[in-house]
């Protein structure tokens, strides 16, 4: 990456210049996860995708933004909501179809489904589906990076609703005190599943506004813009690289569609997704790349790879067979077996 | 051979571990300078310091959460749950996070990790400090389960637990912490998964775990001298992996199976070996299996109301000797 950190003085916050290369970077991130969570919307439709599913459409500028930002080695936590999250640290696209849809090639080989992806390989240390279980879990991960001195950083996504569960305020204060290498990034779409989120939470900000409790600082970003979210993470991942403790930081944002699958987000207020679609992550980079010199082809060159991706892995992950019944009682313990009695 | 309380055995096998390996570490609630509320970790903090062992704030969650995240970076955490019936507040990141993550993630995520925690009777503590809840962890799939009875098989089980692949809940007796025995010097290092025949008989076999193993061993020997019927008493030292040949070896050995358990009757753990019995071995029953339990009801506080809660040495000698008539 081009990537430069750059200090006045030893101390002070970096100021960071985004290149060509990452900017690139950052607009093909979005676009992929975009198109891939689109298709796999597609997918329900035609019945090939079971279960539930959680999207993140209209959030992706703080996954890429994140995934760009962090180092190959670095640590992701997520939720059910964690396509998006997995996909930006580079898991395979069929892999990530394919567990979606129940097949072999999918990443956990169908035995986790949506709300489970995980890729150790790519860092991508799994999706939580009890809310604010994996808070606490990435504060783990990053105790052993301090612990080794590998200079690691966890980073744990979550939404707003989760701050009002206890694991939230036990993680923060246990990574606060121990000065751990976490990051935690709360994604305040303004719902916790259908109810808003003000109208169960007696502080603005529900993660920025409490840090203080736990002596952070109250760090609020605008989560629809790709290129604040990969400064913010940068600049408090290298700080926490570097024993500075964890951050945790609230990005603003909106998701486009239901809460799930099942969910066709009536609730919400008439003329407010409009307003929201107004501040898309993908439609602003677009501009901002535009104006910074960018030209229409490269974009559309793009935006047509990223759809060849897509289409791709969608035609790898059907193609995948089902998992044999074989793999129903494989890891339930390290040997392999299911055997808990001789 | 050192002569060593059970509490020390507990000190004693981390202190082998975290020697050996410098990825064992420990956390908890006050097991740092202060050795932990029963004392069973006392020197560790001297011995390999603030790094390796940490105090933590009131933080369950926290706590385990944390030893799953360090074990799937490369640690060998042992955490310690001060009173077993505390997991209840960190169930989630028991039941749902360590038990299932090999599973669910394919096989990608390895969890080596030990809980350790206090469990059972016998201290006055109440309903909320007195639990024996080993069954609770025993019915999810994912999560081994040990409860040792004596001092060497504290340390040498929890080193076992501890080179473990898979995650261990570590059931340590409270009422067993000063009770002596002798301990193996040197590196010591059972197995999971074996059951202990403790006393071989002809007439009954009696199935029991922790505490209930000493009381288990008193009431035979009283059957023995005073009503001339030969116990078997079977220390079962791991829920899960279980023994089960070893049990149903000495069922069939006797004809007779009673089970002696600190659990509420519903759902005990000798529930499945007399069902396991019931399907494996029911032709070389003599008679009908016998459980003997802690009524369904929550544990009393008082002397008189405890004792008369958990099966003691009296309740057993009664019940096998009228069973066996
Ligand atoms: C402990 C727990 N309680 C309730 C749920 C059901 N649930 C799933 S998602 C959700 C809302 C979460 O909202 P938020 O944290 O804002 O995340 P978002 O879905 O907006 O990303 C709820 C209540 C759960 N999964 N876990």
């Amino acid at each position: 990456m081009d990537t430069s950190v750059k200090r006045k003085k030893a101390g002070s916050p970096p100021e960071i210049d985004i290149g060509r290369e990452t900017r690139m970077e950052l607009y093909r991130q979005q676009l992929e996860l975009r198109y891939c969570e689109k298709r796999a919307y597609d997918l329900f439709l035609q019945n090939l995708i079971k279960g539930t599913s959680h999207l993140s459409l209209g959030q992706e500028a703080i996954a890429a933004g994140f995934g760009v930002a962090m180092r190959p080695d670095d640590w992701t936590f997520c939720t059910y909501r964690g396509h998006a999250h997995t996909l930006a640290r580079g898991a395979s696209m069929a892999g990530v179809l394919g567990e979606l849809m129940g097949r072999e090639c999918g990443l956990l080989g169908g035995k986790g489904g949506s709300m489970h992806l995980t890729d150790v390989s790519k860092g991508a240390m799994g999706s939580y589906a009890i809310i604010g279980a994996h808070l606490p879990v990435a504060a783990g991960a990053a105790w052993s990076a301090q612990y080794r001195g590998t200079e690691q950083v966890a980073v744990c996504f979550f939404g707003d609703g989760t701050t009002n569960i206890g694991a939230f305020h036990e993680a923060l204060n246990f990574a606060a005190i121990w000065k751990l290498p976490v990051i935690f990034v709360c994604e305040n779409n303004l719902y916790m599943e259908y109810t808003p989120i003000h109208t169960v939470t007696a502080v603005e900000h529900p993660a920025a506004d409490r840090a203080s409790a736990y002596g952070l600082e109250k760090i609020v970003i605008d989560g629809n813009d790709a290129d604040e979210v990969y400064k913010t993470a940068v600049k408090f991942m290298d700080r926490a690289r570097k024993g500075g403790g964890p951050a945790l930081i609230e990005a603003m944002t909106y998701r486009h569609s239901g809460h799930s699958r099942a969910d066709p987000g009536q609730y919400r207020p008439k003329g407010e997704l409009e307003k929201w679609l107004e501040q898309d992550p993908l439609k602003r980079y677009r501009s901002r790349l535009l104006e910074v010199g960018f030209n229409e082809a490269t974009l559309k060159d793009m935006e047509a790879e990223a759809m060849r991706k897509v289409d791709e892995a969608t035609e790898t992950a059907k193609a995948s067979p089902v998992p044999g019944l074989d793999a129903i009682d494989r890891d339930v313990w390290a040997d392999g077996s299911t055997a808990w009695r001789n | 051979m050192a002569e060593l309380t059970y509490r020390d055995a507990v000190a004693a096998g981390i202190a082998q571990e975290m020697e050996r390996d410098e990825n064992v570490v420990f956390l908890g609630e006050d097991i740092g300078a202060a050795g932990g509320v029963f004392k069973a970790t006392v020197g560790l903090f001297e011995k390999f310091g603030p790094r390796r062992v940490r105090d933590t704030p009131i933080s369950e969650q926290a706590i385990l959460g944390a030893a799953m995240g360090a074990a799937m970076t490369g640690l060998k955490p042992i955490a310690e749950i001060m009173f077993s019936d505390f997991l209840a507040v960190c169930w989630d990141i028991v039941a749902n996070e360590i038990a299932k993550t090999r599973y669910m993630t394919n096989g990608q995520i390895a969890l080596p990790l030990v809980i350790r925690t206090a469990n059972g009777a016998g201290s006055r503590f109440g309903a909320q400090h007195s639990q024996a809840v080993e069954n609770w962890a025993m019915a999810i799939p994912g999560i081994k389960v040990v409860a040792p009875a004596f001092p060497a098989d504290v340390k040498g089980l929890l080193a076992a637990a501890v080179r473990d692949p898979d995650p261990v809940l570590f059931f340590e007796q409270k009422s067993l912490y000063p009770m002596k025995g002798e301990v193996p010097d040197g590196e010591h290092v059972d197995e999971l998964g074996k059951a202990k025949v403790l006393r071989e008989g002809k007439d009954c076999t009696i199935v029991a775990l922790a505490s209930m193993v000493h009381k288990s061993l008193d009431a035979a020997a009283i059957l023995e001298k005073e009503h001339g019927i030969s116990a078997t008493v079977v220390d079962v030292r791991s829920l899960v992996p279980l023994d089960t040949q070893t049990i149903l070896t000495e069922i069939g050995k006797t004809g007779r199976l009673f089970t002696v358990e600190e659990n509420p009757r519903l759902c005990g753990w000798g529930a499945e070996i007399v069902s396991i019995a019931a399907e494996e071995c029911f032709w070389t029953l003599d008679a009908p299996m016998v459980r003997i339990t802690t009524p369904h009801i929550p544990l009393p506080s008082a002397d008189k109301l405890e004792d008369a809660t958990i099966p003691s040495v009296e309740r057993i000698v009664k019940e096998v000797s009228q069973k066996m008539d």
